[in-house]
């Protein structure tokens, strides 16, 4: 049996658990066994619904007053047991913040080794698996020697597609928690910002340092705004404190995903370019037509973005009426 | 308050990073190397910590000889001692982890203190296992939270009470509250580390640099080989070479929906 994690917040099903989902049900069709799946903190039914849709047969549900709110230790706690009690083959979570965490939790409680992080994985004696090394612009093949394989999935490896949707059974998990675990929990909450964020944005606005000081920004702001989309910068941008260090696009910052990466005054140094390849399309606004995120990009403008980024946003509001 | 820091020598992050011909490792020939970014910063929020409430920090690596140069530059930014356990930055996680929380013991145990809080990168540059930090911590019984962008400790930041730690989110933070002694996994964005100054520049030239020789049973895990993802090829069409090109520009941005 592989076990997917699903990752959640306070009951809603993170997009990282349909990734899971996706990369998992090919997964398992390939070790020729069953796809059942690990809902820690919740026993919802609509998400154990969910998980079925993506051809999970079962749904261990795990309900504790100390899973309140996500915690790494007592998340890492429940997986290790039910890894000892359910016996499955492997363990397969989505490579997001939460995903690596838990199963690294996990893991030191097994004294088990995990592969982060993986783009490929092939199951055997021992287990292949191809991974992101440098945060994506290095592959390394590697081997696992495990007795269960612990496993997370590169965020955006695949898409989260459904697919042999079954009616999911829930099964009851008892986990021995006890107050320890609540060392961990999360206390409190700060929202900085309602609405649109930069992981979830169908558009980004990138700059770099072509965009020429922190001013310079105001016309990536309007733009994004009129787009309903978010600002994002590179590393060199944050290094000069021209950004906020949470509006970092690359290997260090965000991974964006959007329908459209419109970078301006960005060259795409490779540190940049993996936290922005999962964009589905990329324009480049850039004076040289050689720089490596014009060679990429599905769309260039070889210009000065102070001239170009006005005109797009008189064109915007031309057409928006 | 007594803080360790654990960081890794490596590459400098934008290189185009080429692997050697049978695959076994990076081509360092034409490298520059640097400490991993997220760690940086913890070197950064350690020294600042000291800086508010006194103590001292300790950074520590496993790597060659060369990863002296990493310890140097921590002492120039502040940091007061440097550990090296010769090893090397590919030995798998479950190793890794296993020699750098035998490190911690002896140190503790010769300063007869433990470290207030310890601090490692979310993940190295690198290899990025995103483990190494949570197997250390859970091999000293030490509570651990990783992507921490923001550290407050209650107190001096000595003996027992708490650290308070921020986590972000998608739009906004997760706050945890600790008991000391702690471990968090820290990311890039906790501070803007600082550059060295020329005493600082000095008195990293005099840092004495310990060396602790331990070593650890492999782990399960294995490299085979390393090699390059296939290049993205586009055919970037070229949608103009002034303000005119807005024109295509918006029919794009119509034609996928985001207008």
């Amino acid at each position: 049996m592989l076990l997917v994690v699903l990752e959640h917040d306070r009951g809603a099903l993170a997009e990282a658990a349909r990734e899971a989902l996706a990369f998992g049900r090919s997964l398992a069709e390939k070790m020729d066994e069953d796809l059942q799946a690990a809902l820690i903190g919740s026993d919802d039914g609509a998400l154990v619904a969910e998980a079925g849709d993506y051809g999970a047969e079962v749904v261990h549900t795990c309900v504790h007053e100390v899973l309140s709110d996500y915690g790494p230790d007592a998340h890492g706690a429940v997986l290790a047991q039910m890894v000892a009690e359910l016996e499955p083959s492997a363990v397969l979570a989505c490579g997001s913040d939460r995903g690596n965490e838990v199963m690294a939790q996990a893991a030191a409680r097994l004294d088990a080794p995990f592969a982060a992080n993986c783009v490929d994985v092939t199951p055997g004696s021992p287990w292949t698996m191809t991974r992101v090394q440098w945060g994506g612009s290095l592959l390394e093949d590697s081997s696992l020697e495990a007795e269960v394989a612990l496993l997370t999935c590169g965020l955006h490896a695949v898409a989260a597609q459904p697919g042999d949707s079954v009616d999911a059974d829930t099964e009851a998990f008892e986990a021995d928690l006890d107050e320890s675990h609540r060392v961990t929990v999360v206390k409190d909450r700060t929202v900085q910002e309602a609405g649109v964020t930069l992981p979830t944005a169908p558009v980004v606005c990138g700059g770099g340092r072509g965009v020429g000081s922190a001013e310079g920004f105001a016309q990536l702001e309007e733009l994004a705004e009129l787009l309903g989309g978010r600002v994002g910068c590179s590393r060199a941008v944050t290094n000069l404190g021209w950004r906020p260090h949470s509006d970092q696009v690359g290997q260090t910052g965000t991974r964006i995903a959007p329908e459209i990466y419109i970078a301006s005054g960005i060259s795409g140094a490779i540190q940049h370019w993996v936290g922005a390849m999962a964009s589905k399309h990329i324009l480049a606004i850039n004076t040289d037509r050689e720089a490596n995120m014009v060679v990429k990009a599905d769309w260039a403008v070889i210009a000065d973005l102070h001239e170009v980024i006005p005109a797009i946003i008189a064109e915007v509001r031309n057409r928006k009426g | 308050m007594r803080i360790l820091c654990c960081v890794k020598r490596v590459p400098a992050p934008g290189a185009k990073i080429n692997v050697t011909a049978d695959g076994s490792d990076v081509d360092a020939a034409h490298l520059g190397f640097t400490t991993s970014p997220h760690e940086e910063c913890g070197v950064e929020g350690a020294v600042q910590l000291r800086e508010q409430h006194g103590g001292e920090v300790t950074v520590l690596t496993v790597g060659p000889p060369e990863a002296a140069e990493q310890l140097r530059y921590a002492a120039s930014v502040g940091a007061d001692h440097g550990v090296l356990i010769p090893g090397d930055g590919a030995w798998d996680p479950q190793r890794t982890a296993a020699v750098i929380g035998e490190a911690i013991d002896v140190l503790e145990s010769e300063a007869k203190e433990l470290f207030d809080l310890i601090l490692f990168g979310n993940e190295s540059a690198d290899s990025g296992g995103f483990q190494v930090g949570v197997r250390v911590a859970h091999s000293l019984r030490r509570p651990i939270v990783n992507g921490i962008k923001g550290i407050e400790v209650s107190g001096d930041g000595s003996g027992t009470g708490t650290v308070t730690a921020r986590r972000a989110i998608d739009g906004g933070f997760e706050v945890y509250e600790l008991p000391r002694p702690c471990v968090l996994g820290v990311k890039e964005g906790l501070n803007l580390p600082r550059y060295p100054t020329m005493k600082g520049r000095l008195r990293s030239k005099k840092l004495e640099i310990r060396s602790l020789d331990i070593d650890a049973a492999q782990g399960g895990q294995r490299r085979i080989r390393l090699h390059r993802p296939p290049e993205q090829v586009s055919e970037t069409v070229i949608l103009g070479d002034g303000p005119d090109a807005a024109v295509a520009v918006v029919d794009v941005l119509e034609e996928l929906g985001v207008l």
